[in-house]
Order: C-alpha cells, then structure tokens, then sequence
C-alpha cells in the first residue's frame, strides 16, 4: 500500500520578552547560575517555544495570526516563527 | 444593580463576589459560565473575579480572555455596561484588550498575601465615589502575576486621564507606577489586583472594600 501523505506540517512559534520588560525570572536564573559558579553570565531571559501541528496548507500568515490573537502578548512579548 | 459574575474554570473567588454584592446590594448575582455565549439582558454590572482561571496556562488570564463569555463582556463594555474585574479577573481584562498593559510576575518572584495599604487616586469614578481622593485603605492582594506592565506613553496617558484609580502605598509587587487598579478610557471598566470583596464586613477584619460595590450600587443601580 502506498504510504499516506502526511496531513500535517510543524510551526514553532518562539515568544520571548521585549526588550526593556523585566524579567523577574531571567535574574532569579542569572543568579543561581552566578550561585554554581558560572561568573560569565551578564544576563538571562526565559521565553517559550510553542510547537503547532498544522494542517499542510496552512499559511504563515495563519500561524502569525494565531501568534497575534493569544500565543503572544504583544503588548510584552515578541514572537518568531519557524515554519521548515 | 443587576449584577451577574462570570465563572471560568479556576475561578476560585467568584462565590466570595457573589456574596459581597448580594450583601452590599439585596440582590444575588446571576453566575455566568464561561461556555456562554450571551449575557442574561439589562445588566447594570459585570463581575469578573479573581483564581486562576484555566490554570493560569500560556500566561494568567490569556486563555479566559479568549473563552466565549468574554466576547459578551467586550460587547457589553462597549456598551457601557459596569465591568469590575479583580486579581485574575484584572489580568482577563488586560488579556481581552478592556484594559491597556499587562500584568506579570511579582518582582520578588514570590506569591504577595496579605493586607496592603492602598491609595486611592481617582473618586470621581462609579466604583470609587463613596471614598475620598488621596485617602488610605486596606485592602488584602493574593497574587503571583501583579506587576502592572505598560509603556512610558501609555503610563503617562493614565496618569493624565486620572485613569489610576488605586496605588500601592507599600511595596508590593515592582508595578509600574505602584499601580494597583486602572480605569478605561470611558471609566466603565476597573481592573484591579487587590481583592475590595474580601472585606466588606467588620468579620472579616475591616470594611474599606464594601464602599466600592456601594459606589456602584448609587451609580447604577
């Protein structure tokens, strides 16, 4: 039997926090690294990575949309995608 | 005051609402499941109250922000209808684009409860009326995700509108501006991290939430 084509593709949606926006987390990270002794860290930011199964035809643009109206907080946060 | 309060999943202070306007008021709250697609008519005032609503998933407030029942709250804001949302229900309003910024974890990293001393800014507005400006209350916060978060023009724009309606008047959380509790630009719409329904009988330790639903009460009611 012929194999199925896949229906689905991935995107990665990255969101990370806008410059200037403090970042409670990033520091307590920064410090504890401070802590165990790695002196070469000047700073740490978290953000997350979201990975979409979508369907084949999907459109950046349709992934940026979903980006816009609730994976990013765009009032905070920047995002990129990733669509291989 | 026809009131209804809005119940997400998480939600954990909505029975805690419902019975300080049902005491300040006479009258119970209908309570709205978040699955709604329409609000009961006539409504005088919208509760949204604090928990954690979806389990503070993606960010706190995000996924209520976009659940069925709060597209009936933006028409309804739109419409000028009262809209009070506390702690969690502040950060939904962010979320749903009611109120400008966000609001995002504490500074101190930790969970803040307990009484915090406030000031109130703005006694011009239909929740605020029944308190005098620059006065001192206290009001219990509970929350991890507090710090007010917005740009410099949208801070200033606030400040200018007399659109801060509570400040911090201690340390609390890093916010921007010690805000506390902001106003939309029509005034119909108070977001605010501290928890006014937690004290509205000497019971439970003091009384200076129970003039804000009276406020509204005289407003609207």
């Amino acid at each position: 039997m012929p194999e199925a084509a896949p229906a689905t593709r991935k995107a990665t949606v990255t969101v990370t926090l806008k410059n200037g926006v403090l970042d409670p987390q990033g520091r307590a990270i920064e410090a504890a690294l401070h802590g165990l002794g790695f002196d070469g860290v000047a700073g740490a930011r978290v953000g997350k990575i979201i990975e979409l199964d979508v369907a084949d035809g999907t459109s950046r643009e349709t992934v940026e949309a979903m980006a816009r109206q609730l994976l990013a907080n765009t009032v905070i946060e920047n995002f990129r995608i990733e669509m291989p | 005051m026809k009131a209804a309060v809005i119940v997400f999943p998480g939600s954990n202070c909505d029975r805690d609402l419902a019975d300080a306007i049902t005491k300040v008021t006479g009258r119970a709250p209908e309570m709205i499941w978040h699955r709604e697609t329409e609000l009961p008519e006539s409504l005088d005032f919208i509760g949204i109250p604090g928990g954690f609503s979806y389990g503070d998933y993606l960010r706190s407030g995000a996924m209520a922000a976009r659940s069925p029942v709060m597209q009936a709250v933006v028409k309804a804001a739109g419409e000028g209808r009262a809209v009070l949302g506390i702690c969690n229900g502040f950060q939904v309003l962010t979320e749903a684009g009611l109120l400008p910024g966000a609001l995002m974890r504490n500074a101190g990293l930790n969970f803040v409860c307990r009484d915090v001393r406030l000031t109130v800014e703005n006694s011009q507005s239909i929740f605020t009326s029944r308190y005098a400006a620059g006065e001192t209350i206290t009001i219990p916060v509970a929350h991890h995700d507090g710090n007010y978060v917005a740009d410099a023009d949208t801070l200033d724009r606030l400040e200018g509108e007399g659109r801060i309606a509570f400040r911090y008047a201690e340390t609390v959380n890093g916010s921007a501006r010690d805000i506390a509790g902001i106003l939309s630009d029509a005034g119909n719409v108070l977001g605010m991290m501290p928890h006014p329904e937690r004290l509205i009988e000497p019971e439970q330790g003091g009384t200076d939430g129970r003039r804000l639903f009276e406020a509204a009460m005289m407003a609207l009611a």
